[in-house]
């Protein structure tokens, strides 16, 4: 079995993380933004664990277990907010929700 | 701590000498606080206060008078005063031969122009006030005379100062009332200004300011610093005692209550700028005759130009201001040759009959619901026998007609300006004489004598009991007042000797010739008033008469535009200079800084706040672009190595 290089798994990670920078700063759905900021997570999960792989060692695997988690708090505390701006203004567009400005 | 210390067993035992100027001042504190509910007793309780301070001050002076004449100073220390490091002041009184003379002038004229108050005051709204200030003034003019340091002295120069202000405004609905207290104040600051400047120098020069360590080491002061420190302390007195060149504020000063004109511009405070040449004369002498003849030489111009503004004024109050002025410049020629005990003996008989003139001026105001225009007047002896006499003998002291009171002091100062080689001094001397006897004449003969004439819709009537009782005693004293230093005897002048040293006097022919002199100088003044305002032709004649000095009589009349030309030079450039710190320093320089910053920071706050849109999208490309920023830094770093 051959083992797939490490540079690729790198740039894979990459390419997902700059998939998410795009989206979210494109995107205007509230729903839309958060999946590719869970995208930019997993991106740097991925990293995270290649690293520890080209190291040899659990750090980065254990540092991912740990995103995992405050990924799942914030998804929680983020679909929450979401959910009342949407009953609030029957709209996810963030660009509705700007009264918090000069 | 009362009571005479060790140290000066060689002095007589002060008699209750704290209460000479305890009793006014606690008076004063009394009818402040509680004026309003003494109301019409306040001013018994205020005659009460001064009159026992003159019983303790002549309790004093007798037991001074016992004592032999080695023994005949005394200083009685009070209380600490400031006690830092090695610098120590108390409150100590010095007794002497010459301030008690001050003392006894201050009380006794004092008290008889506070029971002459109670008469002329009546009925005012803030009658209680009135005596608060005029005790509060006593007691701060009787420490002035008592201190025995120069910073004591300093607090009662201040003290009378303030009081001054204040009696001058007593009236301050009135705007010119309020004027002329703000012009006596500042005028009086500038001098007060230099005497304080002259107690630093003299301060560190000697490293003591207790009068007696002042004097005894003047003798070894270099000539400039003595100098400087005389000079200064004489602007002091010029300021105070209205001499050349601040001398402007007294005639406005006239605003204020009569008695206050007799008390304070006349009698006593006045003549504080006398009492302190006269009390450091040491210093005075040591400056080698630069400072002593700057003195003479001011007095005798000062005592001059009055005289000539005299002549032309119609207030009786002003003439009387200005005849102040020039009877003070007397005593200021008089310290300038020398002559300091001749100062105190015309300063005490000038107390006598100027407050007896004020107050007789005061008796015509009262009379004619406060007219003071001497050309509504005329022929008011009659109506008023009481004032018409009494005024008549203040009239012939100050003229200098023998035997009144004024004869003898006028007389002995001029004789000592000759016998101390300025004749130039006692020319000036002499002529004013002749101007004092001329404007005096006129003053007297104009209000009291030819047919009675009174303001419309006034009626004269004498004095009332409390006005005549001041009246007649300082009438008899302008009368007999010149027995305290009789030729021959010099009563007062030995008295004085041991604390300014002795005068010089003529002798033999020469006493006479120049006391004839005199005489008939002044006799010649009253002649001339009367023949160009009495006798019959007199209008004709006075105006033939004044033709020839037209601009004379005209810059005269005008008070030969001084406070013109002060306005012009020295105040107009002040306000000037006060409204451009106001204006363009503070109000757009230092406000410009302040109001700059505030409005630079706003200005920036209010372009920057845009920034802040509020859409989420725009924050999260900002982020983006600073994490971009970071990481492109650090990684520039880590390949430039």
């Amino acid at each position: 079995m051959t083992e797939v290089a490490p540079g690729y798994y790198l740039a894979l990670a990459g390419l997902m993380f700059s998939i998410g920078v795009i989206g979210a700063l494109v995107r205007r759905n509230a729903i839309v933004i958060f999946m590719f900021i869970e995208l930019m997570l997993n991106a740097v999960n991925l990293m995270f664990v290649t690293f520890s792989r080209i190291r040899g060692s659990v750090d980065g695997q254990i540092l991912v277990f740990f995103v995992l988690v405050v990924a799942a708090a914030e998804a929680v505390v983020g679909l929450a907010i979401i959910l009342v701006i949407v009953r609030r203004r029957s709209s996810a567009n963030v660009d509705d929700v700007s009264l918090l400005r000069w | 701590m009362m009571g005479v210390q060790g140290e000066v067993a060689a002095g007589f035992e002060p008699v209750l000498a704290p209460l000479i100027i305890g009793l006014p001042l606690a008076g004063a504190v009394v009818l402040l606080i509680f004026g309003k509910r003494i109301g019409r007793l306040s001013g018994v309780l205020a005659c009460g206060t001064i009159g026992l301070a003159a019983v303790a001050g002549l309790l004093n002076f007798i037991a001074l008078l016992g004592a032999p004449e080695e023994s005949r100073s005394t200083t009685q220390h009070l209380f600490d005063f400031i006690s830092v490091g090695r610098f120590q002041t108390g409150v100590d009184l010095l007794l002497d031969p010459l301030s008690l003379v001050m003392v006894m002038v201050v009380t006794g004229v004092g008290t008889l122009i506070h029971v002459y108050s109670i008469g002329y005051m009546h009925g005012d709204p803030r009658y209680p006030r009135f005596f608060a200030y005029l005790n509060l003034f006593a007691s701060f003019m009787l420490l002035l005379v008592l201190a025995d340091n120069l910073l004591l002295l300093y607090v009662g120069w201040e003290g009378v100062g303030l009081c001054s202000y204040l009696l001058i405004g007593f009236w301050f609905d009135r705007p010119s009332a309020a004027a002329a207290a703000k012009k006596a104040f500042l005028v009086n600051r500038i001098g007060d200004f230099a005497f304080l400047i002259g107690m630093f120098v003299l301060f560190g020069a000697i490293g003591s300011l207790t009068i007696g360590q002042i004097n005894e080491a003047a003798g070894a002061l270099s000539a400039g610093v003595a100098t400087t420190a005389a000079l200064l302390l004489f602007a002091g007195a010029t300021g105070k005692s209205a001499q050349i060149p601040l001398y402007v504020w007294l005639p406005d000063a006239m605003e204020g209550p009569t008695p206050v004109s007799a008390l304070i511009h006349a009698a006593t405070m006045v003549t504080a700028g006398v009492y302190m040449v006269a009390r450091f004369s040491p210093v005075f002498e040591a400056s080698g005759g630069t400072a002593l003849t700057v003195v003479g030489v001011i007095g005798a111009a000062t005592a001059l130009w009055a005289a000539l503004m005299a002549c032309t004024e119609y207030d009786i109050k002003r003439v009387l201001a200005y005849s102040t002025i020039s009877q003070l410049g007397y005593m200021f020629l008089a310290l300038g040759v020398g002559a300091y005990s001749i100062a105190v003996f015309h300063l005490v008989t000038h107390a006598f009959f100027k407050g007896l003139l004020f107050l007789g001026a005061g008796a015509v105001m009262h009379a004619l619901d406060g007219n003071t225009d001497m050309r509504h007047m005329g022929g008011l002896r009659r109506p008023m026998p009481i004032v018409g006499y009494t005024f008549m003998a203040g009239w012939l002291a100050i003229t200098g007609v023998i035997p009144f009171a004024g004869f003898w002091s006028k007389d002995a100062i001029l004789a000592a300006a000759w016998v101390e080689g300025n004749y130039v001094l006692w020319g000036v001397g002499v002529f004013t004489t002749l101007l004092t006897a001329f404007y005096m004449s006129r003053l007297y003969l104009r209000v009291f004598e030819g047919p009675l004439r009174t303001p419309e819709g006034t009626h004269a009537h004498d004095a009332p009991l409390t006005m005549a009782i001041a009246l007649v005693p300082l009438g008899v004293l302008s009368v007999a007042g010149g027995v305290i230093n009789l030729p021959g005897l010099l009563t007062l002048e030995h008295f004085l000797e041991p604390v300014v040293g002795e005068s010089l006097a003529p002798e033999g022919a020469l006493a006479f010739i120049l006391s004839g002199i005199a005489l008939v100088v002044a006799v010649a003044g009253i002649m001339l008033a009367r023949s160009i305002y009495m006798a019959s032709g007199a209008e004709a004649r006075r105006a033939r008469f004044v033709r020839p000095m037209a601009p004379l009589v005209n810059g005269a009349r005008h008070k030969f535009y001084v406070d013109e030309i002060y306005g012009r030079l020295i105040v107009l450039p002040g306000k000037r200079f006060a409204l451009f710190c106001a204006d363009v320093l503070d109000r757009r320089g230092i406000d410009g800084i302040v109001n700059g910053t505030a409005t630079l920071i706003g200005r920036t706050s209010q372009g920057l706040r845009h920034i802040q849109t509020g859409y989420v999208r725009n924050y999260a490309a900002t982020f983006l672009l600073g994490v971009v920023a970071v990481f492109s830094f650090l990684i520039l770093r880590v390949v430039a190595g």
